[in-house]
């Protein structure tokens, strides 16, 4: 993976750097020592690891800004951290960047039911700030897979989603005001507990902005009342096209489920292989869940049962238990634990319009032939998110490059039928050179006028979203 | 000037040796602007609808009733409620999408299904140097690069011309139900939103008109409805009103039905729900009309009132809606806002519109 060249000078300057860093903050929170630092060489991306010059884990925003200030000083380039989980790579370090993880500030700050928002630091667990006000009866509702471990930072920096976004929506929909701190240490609050911004929404271009704009150290989240119950049904259908015009049918009946799962024939092979869940033999299989008391429960799931006989499915199961419901999710839960069994994967998340469906599944198939490589499809079939699961073995030489160019050419396919490289991981490196599929020169150009403004030397996050050859000139070297 | 293509409009904004003003039906703009009028009507059309998938993407010019037309013929609608503001501002004209996406224009339903820019999906436009800018597509999840939609929403032209709009959709629901509670205070009025906005029972609605009554929708198949507004009452009184009759009255609200034909300034305030009777009680108004459970006042004062200098700081921000153009060059229409994030969007200005044409001075 291409990085911007690490400054010599940075690096060799490395002890009077990190001097001054331990000089603004308590030494517990400067991570120095060569075997210490290789903690924080990669997230979840494994594949591309490089140990930075420092790790910091400041505990208060006056400790961000103080690491920033010095860093901007001595034109160290930072990259924010949240809990590392990233699949994009989008914490990756250069040699002569300092990692800043502000995983240490994760405190509720405020909660409040009346006005419906709960302040955090946002160093704080995605899934723990919904644990701190569901005995209350309200949560937070952007949940992405990883969220007992991700951090409000990186959800905020990836803009992320979650099963129930296709209801409630994603992070910027529920994302009310930030605490950031910009690249030379000011301190600024965006937003609060009201809606709407006063003039440019400053805050909506933050979040996606993949801590390239600035470090945000607190956040106002928006909570929703928790339902009074929900439910899910599984639909086994004989065809792909078939499962993607039952929901089609499903959305323009105007039922609204808090989530849509499509799995394929790979995927519910190999996951009931792992978690015997009790899935059917079909080609394709949808898990529906809706919302509401029991009768409006009753009342949704009789719809979709009414919709989806007209579709002839292979089978269709409701559930008439907690036991029932779980197991219905236990398959679809495991998709992804079930294909790291086979073997190692690599997970995409392009999006495409949801009519294409069945085109790109086909699309998929032959080049899965074309490439040797086996692929399963998960999708978020109410907002079109992918998640193909392309199997490989790591420990051949070349089939990763393989696996990363059949994952390119899925990608690209996405682009082509209308959709986009990312829907909820977000570019981070792994993407970056695939932009110009998705965007042309002007667009990516104005995109880049953003940084221009916020962070003009170009420090926040380096080698992230951008290809390296558009960003030329714009850092200094 | 009336482009009739993307193409013309960029190349009208890259010919410009002036400040433009960009008009769509001239509805929502809060004062009249200097410059060349550019007239973006001619941009119109819807171009992909697919219902199955909740997307529409229509050119900017579009007149907004055609989009609403358009999309109720499948049962669809535009979630977040936009205003017909010309009643409250004295203006004749057609409303385009682009319009109301440059003003983020959201209406009550903004409460429980966000705003304009929480629906909106994809945009082109036409940065100030002419040049053609895509963002966001067709496809709700898209977290691909840095996230202009949201930046173009609501920036009223200054940072670029809008040529097309992508939003994702919702089913008009099969039923409604508004309960009426009569004879609360603001305070008790405010209170009682958020009681009923923090319930499961899913409110699309949460009004306060004094003088009229404290009111919240409900929305959804039928028996749900039923339901939920038997669920509310136990929780909260009132009485549920004709179905027939909610549509009049949200769209009163949605467009401040009690301003029109006052004389006086409209400002509207976006803060914190619980601080609103408060910062009322400060106001000295003429006028009060609370929405989105409060996080939303409109308020009709004196004309020449500065609010901002009356009220002090409060947690949310006042912008001027109407007022006289004597006013309205002495009071920005837009809340100042801390240096450093002036700087910023100054800064952003500059770069997406470096001669300063497109609607120069507007905010700020």
């Amino acid at each position: 993976m291409d990085m911007p060249v690490p400054d010599p000078d940075i690096l060799a300057r490395k002890a009077a750097i990190v001097a001054r860093l331990l000089a603004v903050l308590p030494e517990d929170a400067v991570i120095h020592a060569e075997e210490e630092v290789r903690a924080y060489e990669c997230d979840a991306l494994t594949a591309y690891r490089c140990p930075p010059l420092a790790a910091v884990l400041p505990r208060t925003t006056g400790e961000v800004a103080a690491v920033l200030r010095v860093c901007h000083e001595e034109g160290v380039p930072v990259v924010p951290r949240g809990s590392g989980t990233s699949l994009a790579g989008g914490v990756l370090p250069t040699a002569d960047s300092v990692i800043l993880g502000v995983a240490r500030m994760n405190e509720v700050l405020e909660v409040d039911y009346t006005d419906r928002f709960i302040r955090v630091q946002t160093g704080r667990t995605n899934l723990s700030v919904t644990g701190a006000v569901e005995g209350d009866g309200f949560f937070y509702a952007p949940d992405p897979s990883s969220q007992l471990a991700c951090a409000i930072a990186g959800n905020i920096a990836m803009n992320s989603g979650g099963a129930h976004c296709l209801k409630y929506g994603v992070t910027t929909n529920n994302l009310m005001g930030v605490t950031m701190v910009l690249m030379d240490g000011t301190v600024t609050e965006i937003g609060g507990a009201w809606m709407d911004a006063p003039g440019l929404d400053l805050l909506g271009v933050i979040c996606g902005s993949e801590g390239q704009l600035g470090v945000v150290t607190e956040a106002t989240l928006r909570l929703m009342p928790l339902p009074e119950g929900a439910r899910p049904v599984l639909i086994g259908f004989s065809s792909n096209e078939v499962a993607g015009e039952c929901v089609s049918d499903i959305i323009r009946a105007g039922l609204l489920p808090v989530a849509i799962e499509f799995m394929d024939r790979p995927c519910i092979e190999a996951t009931e292989a792992f978690a015997g869940a009790g899935y059917p033999d079909c080609e394709a299989l949808l898990i529906i869940e809706v919302e509401g008391s029991e009768a409006e429960i009753d009342d949704q799931i009789a719809r979709i049962r009414e919709i989806a006989l007209r579709h002839d499915p292979v089978e269709l199961r409701e559930s008439r238990s907690e036991d029932e419901s779980r197991r219905i999710w236990l398959g679809r839960k495991s998709a992804f634990g079930a294909m790291g069994q086979l073997g190692d994967y690599m997970c995409l998340d392009g999006t495409i319009p949801v009519s294409s469906l069945p085109y790109v599944l086909r699309r998929i198939g032959e080049m899965s032939g074309e490439f040797g490589l086996a692929v399963a499809n998960v999708f978020h079939a109410g907002d079109g998110n992918m998640h193909p699961l392309i199997l490989f073995d790591a420990n051949k030489p070349g089939d990763l490059e393989l696996c990363e160019a059949f994952g390119a050419e899925i990608l690209k396919l996405c682009v082509e039928v209308g959709g986009c490289l990312t829907g909820e991981h977000g570019v981070g490196v792994e993407k970056r050179d695939l932009m110009t599929v998705q965007f042309a020169p002007a667009d990516l150009e104005a995109q880049m006028r953003v940084k221009d403004v916020f962070d003009p030397r170009w420090l926040l996050n380096p080698g992230k979203v951008f290809p390296l050859g558009a960003v030329a000139g714009r850092r200094a070297a | 000037m009336r482009p009739e293509t993307e193409a013309e409009l960029a190349e009208a904004v890259a010919g410009a040796n002036g400040p433009l003003a960009l008009r769509g039906g001239g509805t929502r703009a809060p004062g009249p602007r200097g410059g060349a009028v550019l007239d973006l009507a001619g941009l119109s059309g819807v171009e992909l609808y697919e219902p199955g998938a909740l997307t529409v993407v229509t050119r900017a010019g579009t007149p907004l009733a055609e989009v609403e037309t358009t999309l109720a013929a499948e049962g669809q609608r535009l979630p977040f409620e936009p205003a017909d503001l010309r009643g409250l501002l004295g203006r004749e004209g057609v409303s385009t999408i682009g319009g109301v996406v440059a003003a983020n224009d959201s209406g009550p339903r903004r409460v429980r299904a966000g705003a304009c820019r929480d629906s909106l999906i994809g945009v082109r436009f036409v940065d100030g140097t002419g040049a053609v800018v895509k963002n966001g597509g067709r496809v709700m999840k898209n977290v691909t690069g840095y996230d202009l939609v949201k930046l173009i929403a609501g920036s009223h032209g200054t940072l670029g011309v809008l040529t097309e709009v992508a939003f994702k959709v919702l089913p008009v629901p099969e039923a409604t139900a508004t309960l009426a509670i009569p004879d609360l205070d603001d305070a008790g009025a405010v209170a009682a939103m958020a009681r009923a906005l923090g319930s499961p029972f899913e409110v699309t609605g949460a009004a306060h008109w004094p003088g009229r009554g404290t009111f919240l929708r409900l929305e959804g198949f039928a028996d749900s409805v039923a339901y939920r507004a038997g669920r509310l009452r136990a929780l909260l009184g009132g009485e549920t009103g004709p179905a027939a009759e909610d549509a009049a009255l949200w769209r009163a609200v949605r467009d401040v039905a009690p301003f029109h034909g006052q004389p006086g300034d409209v400002w509207r305030l976006s803060l914190r729900p619980s601080a609103a009777p408060g910062v009322v009680a400060r106001a000295g108004a003429e006028g009060v009309l609370y929405d989105w459970g409060g996080g939303r006042v409109w308020l009709l004062t004196e004309p020449g009132t500065d609010l901002r200098a009356r009220l002090g700081a409060f947690p949310g921000h006042a912008t001027l809606v109407r007022a006289a153009p004597e006013t309205l060059a002495r009071l920005p229409a837009f809340q100042p806002e801390p240096a450093r994030l002036a700087a910023i969007a100054a800064g952003l200005r500059a770069r997406f519109d470096p001669r300063g044409v497109l609607n120069p001075g507007l905010m700020g």
